[in-house]
């Protein structure tokens, strides 16, 4: 099977073209794209909850307090990520070529920055206690941020997909996968949590939520393909559930001291923001379609300016 | 310098899809894969509708928003402007697809023939395992170029150092050449007629001019 590309022509069967195929049912719309399915949207759950859970060990390691049960389920996201990067790609076993171009290339920096960062993770599991873990936790903490920026830019550099392109992406992958850390990190460490990383996780929440719907509204505004808008329309209960219904949660805990109702709201905002994620990558992903702004004259015919199926005209 | 560009004049193209024919049987490309193809557009509402049809496929971009994000150089631009894809560094990621934004690259993960998974004999013939897995796109028959240039053939005037799609075609739509010789065919085309180069606001410089009028002092 081959994925991705595509074409109008009713000669094509590999494209999304209508059924019959006939002529005048074809076209400049945007669609779907097929290059990147839900293993390449796995790398950003991983590793953006990964970088997040490293970036909580790395405030762990500074507080003394045992880190080790956070940096291996860091390493653990992270290493499930890249693996399933692994098996997205055409020809996994040349992966050794990822490193070839990091003048431009956000996707080699992130290999790149991988490999110091799992040096970081094994000093600091394997020297915990000791300085040199503590060291070590810091720089993965570091590293960890490093990777998650990149993971960011890898989807603003898309040039083709208008919902990965736009620049409100950029604070909410941040966000969300520092989010998404911290809430497991706080389901990990329950009983030993900082008191500190409670209203830490409160305050991402909000901050999540408010970037989330920044992106949504900007998106539809800067005239994004109308599918991938209401693709993010659509998980707009979903944010506002994910994000406000732990919030909820741990101002009940509060009360309550239940640790379960912590569990609760930590797996609840992790698991949102992983959904968002995937959808983002995998169903609002649609191409920018064919410009053709204007008409050719013909004959006697005038040209004519033209929008952009698809697209509204201020795209 | 040499910048190689394409220009399709959309007032002659009838969307017989030769080119798209050529290039297939040129560079032997699988069932669905379409490195030159020629969209239908319906274009208005009624009764002011037209019918427009589109030459597309890679632009060779200036600024190659492809070659930028490929983690393993395998896209790349040569000094003649045309970007190119060295099969045997790609890992066939994807990420050059979703950065194009003319949706010019494709990837094919399993051949899949004319007739099924078993190759005609002309199909196995040539068949290039290399282009399984990575990404393939357009490639201005640079081979075909570089040849007709070692020649002393000029590039979008003699036929052995133009690309297939520019030949076959029947209706003269499409030129080829380099845009920095003044007297270039491509040059001296451009000079005289209106033209667009699609989502050019994405900063990709592309190599691929639209035709869609003359230039207003040839009308009076």
């Amino acid at each position: 099977m081959k994925h991705g590309q595509q074409g109008y022509s009713k000669t094509d069967k590999g494209g999304q073209r209508k059924k019959g195929g006939k002529r005048g049912k074809v076209g400049p719309w945007p669609r779907l794209q097929k290059f990147w399915d839900i293993r390449a949207a796995c790398n950003f759950i991983g590793g953006g909850t990964g970088a997040g859970l490293l970036l909580v060990a790395g405030f762990y390691a500074l507080q003394g307090l045992d880190n080790t049960p956070l940096v291996i389920a860091g390493f653990l996201s992270i290493s499930f990520g890249l693996f399933m990067v692994f098996l997205e790609i055409g020809r996994p076993w040349r992966s050794i070529n990822l490193f070839f171009h990091p003048q431009t290339s956000w996707m080699t920096r992130e290999g790149i920055v991988a490999i110091p960062l799992y040096v970081s993770m094994a000093l600091s599991v394997f020297f915990a206690g000791q300085f040199i873990g503590v060291l070590a936790s810091i720089s993965a903490a570091l590293l960890a941020g490093l990777f998650l920026y990149c993971q960011m830019r890898i989807l603003h550099a898309a040039r083709g997909i208008p919902a990965w392109r736009h620049v409100a992406i950029k604070p909410y992958m941040l966000i969300t996968g520092m989010t998404e850390g911290l809430a497991l990190a706080l389901c990990i460490s329950v009983t030993s949590a900082h008191t500190a990383l409670v209203p830490i996780l409160a305050l991402l929440l909000f901050m999540r939520l408010g970037f989330w719907l920044r992106y949504a509204h900007q998106l539809r505004i800067d005239g994004a393909p109308e599918a991938s808008c209401n693709k993010v329309d659509d998980l707009f209960i979903w944010t506002m559930v994910g994000n406000l219904l732990p919030v909820v949660l741990l101002v009940a805990d509060w009360w309550l001291e239940v640790e379960a109702i912590v569990v609760l709201a930590g797996l609840i905002a992790a698991f949102s923001g992983w959904y968002t994620k995937a959808i983002v990558v995998t169903k609002a992903a649609q191409t920018r379609g064919f410009r053709l702004p204007r008409t050719p004259v013909r004959g006697q015919g005038q040209s004519r300016v033209v929008g952009q199926s698809g697209f509204r005209q201020n795209q | 310098m040499t910048r190689y560009v394409m220009v399709a004049d959309l007032r002659r193209c009838v969307g017989c899809q030769t080119c798209t024919a050529a290039c297939k049987q040129a560079n032997a490309t699988l069932p669905g894969v379409q490195w030159r193809r020629v969209l239908d557009i319906e274009v208005g509402e009624f009764p002011d509708v037209s019918r427009v049809f589109l030459p597309t496929g890679c632009q060779h971009c200036g600024d190659p928003p492809c070659e930028e994000v490929c983690p393993t150089t395998a896209t790349y631009q040569r000094d003649d402007g045309s970007v190119q894809i060295d099969h045997d560094l790609c890992i066939g990621c994807g990420y050059c697809a979703l950065a194009c934004p003319y949706e010019a690259r494709y990837i094919v993960d399993e051949a899949e023939f004319a007739y099924g998974m078993e190759p005609m004999p002309n199909e196995a013939a040539r068949f290039d395992e290399g282009k399984i897995g990575v990404a393939q796109k357009c490639t201005f028959c640079i081979d075909v170029v570089d040849a007709g240039i070692a020649k002393g053939l000029k590039p979008g005037v003699h036929p052995e150092a133009t690309p297939a799609c520019v030949n076959a075609c029947i209706s003269g739509a499409l030129t080829f050449g380099d845009k920095d010789d003044p007297n270039s065919p491509v040059s001296k085309l451009l000079a005289k007629v209106e033209h667009f180069r699609m989502h050019e606001d994405l900063g990709t410089d592309p190599g691929f001019y639209y035709i869609w009028d003359k230039k207003p002092e040839d009308l009076m």
